[in-house]
Formats: C-alpha cells, sequence, structure tokens
C-alpha cells in the first residue's frame, strides 16, 4: 500500500491521519496531513532541513510528542514544513523536516496548529501489516 | 439525534446523568431541548469521564455551547477540592490558557465610524499582527519574559500598553497572583519570545461592532453602553506560550499519572493532584500562561487604541472588561450551605459571578460581572451579567461562544473564502484576513446560533441578557 495521508472531522479542530508500511512512513504521513491543515503542501519549497528527535517510553505519545516537535519548530523558526524523515528504534525517534520560511503572500497559510493531542491518538498496525498513525490537533 | 446517555430532563433548560460507572457525580448540561438534541454523544462521554476524576465536587456541568473538546467537553466546567484528593487538569484548561474575550467601549456611535469603516480596517489588519508566521513589535529577552509571566497586564501597562485604569476591568486586576515563571520551560519561552501583542489565527479576531439591540437598559447603564455606539471585541489567548504549557502538561501529567494513582478514562484528561509537585508546577505555570494572555490582550488594546487616534480621532476606547474562558482558578464557593475553596475548571467556559461578588469591580458590583460572548464572524456577539442564581448551578459560570456546528473540513467544502468576504461586504460588513482559506473555515454558518445559546444560558438562570451587538469591521487571524 502507497503511504498516504488524510484528515478526518472533529467538532472544533481536525484529525491527521498517516498510513505507510512502516511505522516511520506513517509518522512521515501524519506530519504531511497536519501540514495540509495549514498550507498546501506543494506550495512549500523544501529547502531548509531542520533535525528533530523524541524520545517517549509510548509509541502514542510518541506521534504526539513527533508531531508537537514539528509545531514548536514551525512557530520558533517561522516555518512550514513538507518533506519529513523519520526512523524510529526502541521508541526513539531520529528524524527531519524540510521546508521554508513563511511567505504569507505566497503560502496564504489557513490557520495555525497549536498543538497535537492526545485525542483520537492511535498509533497501530493494520491486518495487513501496515501501521496507522493518527490524533487531533488543534488549531 | 439521539443518545445512548440516559439524558433525564430536570427543567425546561436543564438535563442530569445519574452517576454510573466510575463517575462520582453527576453530569449536568444547560441546554434547551434543540441543543441538548444536536449535541454529539461526545459531549456526554466527555462530561462523563470528567465526573471519574478524584476529588470532583457536586457535578461535571456542560454549558449551552458545549461540544466535542479534548478530554474535557468544550463549554466544561468542573470544580475539584484539594483537601478531598481534588486535581487539576492540564487538559481541563487546555492548550489556549487564558483564550478569552475583551470588550472595548468607543465612545463613538456606529454613524461616526461607518464613513471611515473601510479605512479604519484597511489600518487595523495593517497594525495589529494576525495570522500564521506573525510576530509582534515586542522582542522579549530573558528578564523582560519573566516580569511579563509574573505581571500580566499590569507588566504591560507599565510599558507603555494602556493605563492603569484599565486594569480595575480586567479579572485578577489584571495580574494572576501565583505566577512561577520559573516552572516554563526554555521551548515555551523562546515560542513566545517574538509573538506578545500578535492576535493568532483560527478563531482569534478583532471586531468593530454596533450595539444592535439593549435587553437591559439598567445594566446596560452601568456598563456604559447604549444602542449604536460602537464598541470593539477582542478574542484571543496566550498564544505559542499557552500552546507549549499546555503540550508539556499534558504529557507530564500522562505519564505520571499511575505514580498518583488516577485511572485516566482518556489521555486527554490527563491531571495531577492539587497536593502534588506536579499539580503545583502545573499551577504556576499555567497562571503565568494566564499572565500572557491578559498582557497581550492588553497590547492589542493599546494598537487598537493607536489605530483609532489616527483614523477617528474623536475616540476615547475604555476597558468594558476582560473575561477569560480557558482557566483553572482557585475560588471561594457555597456548597450545600458551606464555603469551600475549589479549583474551578473552566474550559470554554466563562466565569459569571453574579451581583455583588467581591470579585466584580466596584463600578460594577450592584449588577454582576460582564460575560462577553463571541459569536461567529459575521453575525453577533452578546454582552450578558453574570446572574446570582448561578452560584448554584455552576459554580457561577457559562457559556463563551456560539460552539461550532460543522467540522473546518466540512466548511471549507461549503464555503469560499473570497465569496464568503464578498458577501459580508454586502451587507455592510469589512473583512481582513491574510487567509481566504482560514474565513470559510470561520463561516458563520459552521457555527451554532449564537442567540439560542445565550438565550438558553440565561433562561438555565446562568446570565441576563444586556445587549446584542452586531460587526461592523472583522479582523480574522
Amino acid at each position: 500500500m502507497p503511504a498516504h495521508w488524510e484528515h478526518f472531522s472533529h467538532d472544533a479542530d481536525m484529525g491527521v491521519r498517516g498510513s505507510g508500511d512502516t511505522l516511520a512512513q506513517a509518522f512521515e504521513q501524519a506530519a504531511l496531513a497536519m501540514t495540509a491543515i495549514i498550507v498546501d503542501p506543494a506550495a512549500v519549497k523544501p529547502s531548509e532541513r531542520v533535525p528533530i528527535r523524541c524520545e517517549c517510553p509510548d509509541t502514542e505519545l510518541l506521534l504526539a510528542d513527533w508531531l508537537n516537535a514539528l509545531v514548536y519548530e514551525m512557530a520558533c523558526r517561522n516555518m512550514l514544513f513538507s518533506r519529513f524523515e523519520v526512523a524510529i528504534d526502541n521508541n526513539r525517534l531520529t528524524g527531519a523536516a524540510w521546508g521554508e520560511r513563511v511567505d504569507r503572500g505566497r503560502h496564504q497559510p489557513a490557520v495555525e496548529v497549536k498543538g497535537a493531542t492526545y485525542t483520537a491518538l492511535q498509533v497501530r498496525q493494520q491486518p495487513d501489516g501496515s501501521w496507522q498513525a493518527q490524533c487531533v490537533v488543534d488549531v | 439525534m439521539t443518545t445512548h446517555y440516559p439524558l433525564k430532563q430536570q427543567s425546561e433548560f436543564s438535563w442530569r446523568i445519574e452517576p454510573f460507572g466510575k463517575m462520582r457525580v453527576p453530569g449536568i448540561i444547560y441546554a434547551d431541548e434543540q441543543l441538548v438534541r444536536a449535541m454529539d454523544d461526545k459531549v456526554f462521554e466527555q462530561l462523563c469521564n470528567v465526573a471519574t476524576l478524584p476529588g470532583i465536587v457536586e457535578a461535571a456541568y456542560a454549558m449551552p455551547d458545549a461540544h466535542w473538546g479534548y478530554g474535557f467537553p468544550i463549554g466544561g466546567v468542573a470544580a475539584f477540592d484539594a483537601d478531598e484528593g481534588g486535581v487539576v487538569s492540564a487538559g481541563g484548561v487546555g492548550f489556549d490558557i487564558s483564550c478569552g474575550v475583551r470588550a472595548l467601549r468607543t465612545g463613538l456611535t456606529i454613524d461616526e465610524v461607518e464613513s471611515r469603516k473601510t479605512e479604519l480596517a484597511n489600518a487595523l489588519f495593517r497594525h495589529i499582527p494576525a495570522g500564521v508566521g506573525s510576530t509582534g513589535r515586542i522582542h522579549l529577552n530573558d528578564r523582560g519574559m519573566v516580569a511579563m509571566l509574573r505581571g500580566g497586564a499590569r507588566w504591560a501597562v507599565e510599558q507603555g500598553y494602556g493605563t492603569t485604569s484599565d486594569l480595575e476591568r480586567i479579572e485578577e486586576q489584571g495580574c494572576m497572583r501565583g505566577a512561577e515563571p520559573d516552572e516554563i520551560s526554555a521551548r515555551a519561552r523562546k515560542r513566545q519570545q517574538d509573538e506578545m501583542g500578535t492576535l493568532g489565527s483560527g478563531n482569534h479576531y478583532l471586531e468593530v461592532q454596533r450595539v444592535a439591540d439593549i435587553y437591559d437598559a439598567k445594566i446596560a447603564n452601568t456598563f456604559g453602553l447604549k444602542e449604536n455606539d460602537a464598541v470593539v471585541f477582542i478574542h484571543c489567548g496566550s498564544r505559542g506560550l499557552g500552546h507549549q504549557i499546555g503540550t508539556e502538561f499534558l504529557k507530564y501529567m500522562v505519564l505520571a499519572a499511575s505514580s498518583h494513582h488516577i485511572e485516566l478514562p482518556d489521555r486527554e484528561l490527563a491531571c495531577a493532584p492539587i497536593q502534588s509537585e506536579l499539580g503545583q508546577s502545573y499551577l504556576g505555570a499555567m497562571r503565568a500562561g494566564i499572565n500572557c494572555a491578559l498582557a497581550n490582550r492588553q497590547i492589542i488594546t493599546h494598537l487598537t487604541r493607536e489605530v483609532f487616534a489616527d483614523v477617528l480621532p474623536r475616540a476615547d476606547l475604555t476597558l468594558l472588561f476582560d473575561v477569560s474562558h480557558n482557566t483553572c482558578k482557585l475560588e471561594t464557593h457555597t456548597v450545600q450551605g458551606r464555603k469551600r475553596k475549589l479549583y474551578v475548571h473552566r474550559k470554554g467556559a466563562t466565569r459569571a459571578f453574579g451581583p455583588g461578588h467581591p470579585d466584580i469591580p466596584e463600578s460594577l458590583r450592584a449588577v454582576g460581572q460582564p460575560v462577553l460572548i463571541g459569536g461567529s464572524m459575521g453575525t453577533e456577539s452578546h454582552i450578558l451579567a453574570g446572574a446570582s442564581s448561578g452560584e448554584a448551578l455552576s459554580f457561577s459560570s457559562a457559556c463563551h461562544g456560539a460552539g461550532r456546528a460543522m467540522s473546518r473540513r466540512q466548511a471549507t467544502r461549503q464555503w469560499k473564502g473570497r465569496s464568503l468576504v464578498d458577501e459580508l461586504a454586502a451587507r455592510g460588513i469589512v473583512i481582513r484576513s491574510p487567509s481566504m482559506r482560514g474565513v470559510a473555515e470561520e463561516a458563520p454558518g459552521a457555527y451554532k446560533d449564537v442567540r439560542e445559546v445565550v438565550d438558553a444560558a440565561e433562561r438555565a438562570g446562568l446570565v441576563h441578557k444586556v445587549a446584542r451587538v452586531e460587526p461592523v469591521v472583522c479582523i480574522k487571524g
């Protein structure tokens, strides 16, 4: 199954769901889904690389950590990201995000993500062996 | 929609879920039948989950605008007793700590604004940073950050943003006591250092409005409101700092729950005993977050005054009131005849002290605390006053807004930003926003009818209606 992402509905906010052959791919796709809440990912040039590391005893909380690390880097660097690379080893995530500084005219960012929540937070391996990673993000 | 929850109607405007399973107290919902029927079952599920938390007093409450939130429903109220193992919940306050609404009187009638409204909208949009990627003109170094976190709006006034007379019209007189900047991480500080005086995005906005209806002339007079007055509403919160505090403490509280012997029905309800080290750390950090929000709205008030001074020099912007609707505060409440100190969580709910409460500024005390309800873009907002009966009903709490009726996804499928802006312009409402998709997501039709919400809040006995206001200019984050 090719890696992909989608959104799901929440009353006030939005859910992000990433799917892929591996856990890492599902995390990467969930990150793309989060970017898509803010802006069309295709409009963001992956020109600058930002390294991300996080660690958490629980794989589901690690998803929230990963997304929250991205929220933090977006806010502090005033950037948007469109390419992600993740490696997960023993609940330790080493990854990177590629993107560029926000250009308000060109990107027209719709909304700022405040944080990834633990609502509808799920990281699961599907019966076909693929992975799905999802949660609601607060906007 | 039919619900799977055993809702029992107590009166025309209140509904009850008797404790079942691990619930320690009942769940109580204030709403009319139509609003209750329209509520997602998730609201009742979340309300019942809140009712299981240790040390909860009386009941878990949902306001008429309640909708599916995180852990707590948005529009949720719950009070906890520290001496009975009560908890403080980072999820129960939410990511946008002390998000709130501030109302300003302008000293102008709407006729004076009408002829200059496009110019006013353009100037407000230029002058007040709004939307993703906007930064303020203030850069806080470490010392400035600590002073801001301790001082709140008081700090902002000391820096030249506004006047000391503003402070008495802000909850906590503009400065939340017990703030502990040391409990705020370096990451949270960094995220905030360039965000002071910014509106944010999503449902945050600044509106210039016309007082369209007065419902209670006596209270309106005390609030200094007349029909056709021009007023300003500012809706925003604690920006990146609050979001980062929420994110970090949510995780700490989830990871520590088992060591505190707390069973969480939903991880988003993450909480810690008030009397634990973690509970105290969070309270210190959250109170500093409240100060950040109060300072932020104070700075935006100053920027708004600068714009009015330029475009409509006759204007004199004075503060009607400033309320916060995502907080946990230590308050004294009478429970079954006994005065108790309780930690009241209001998540998407507004404090609504009734007449005579000592925490209401003296000039307003006789009529009750102003309660400011932001409606959706382009519809209407409401100014209410806390009612005495609210004390026994909901620890003096009321609704906070219209509440979404539809997700952002559905909204963008149904509306396009540009045509919404044109449509509203044809009705005399000038919208300015950095993002047309953001406008579509906030389409008026994506929200519940705010009038139905405030009517239910009034008829349930939580508040008195005072005035209805309609937008003329809306700056959307």
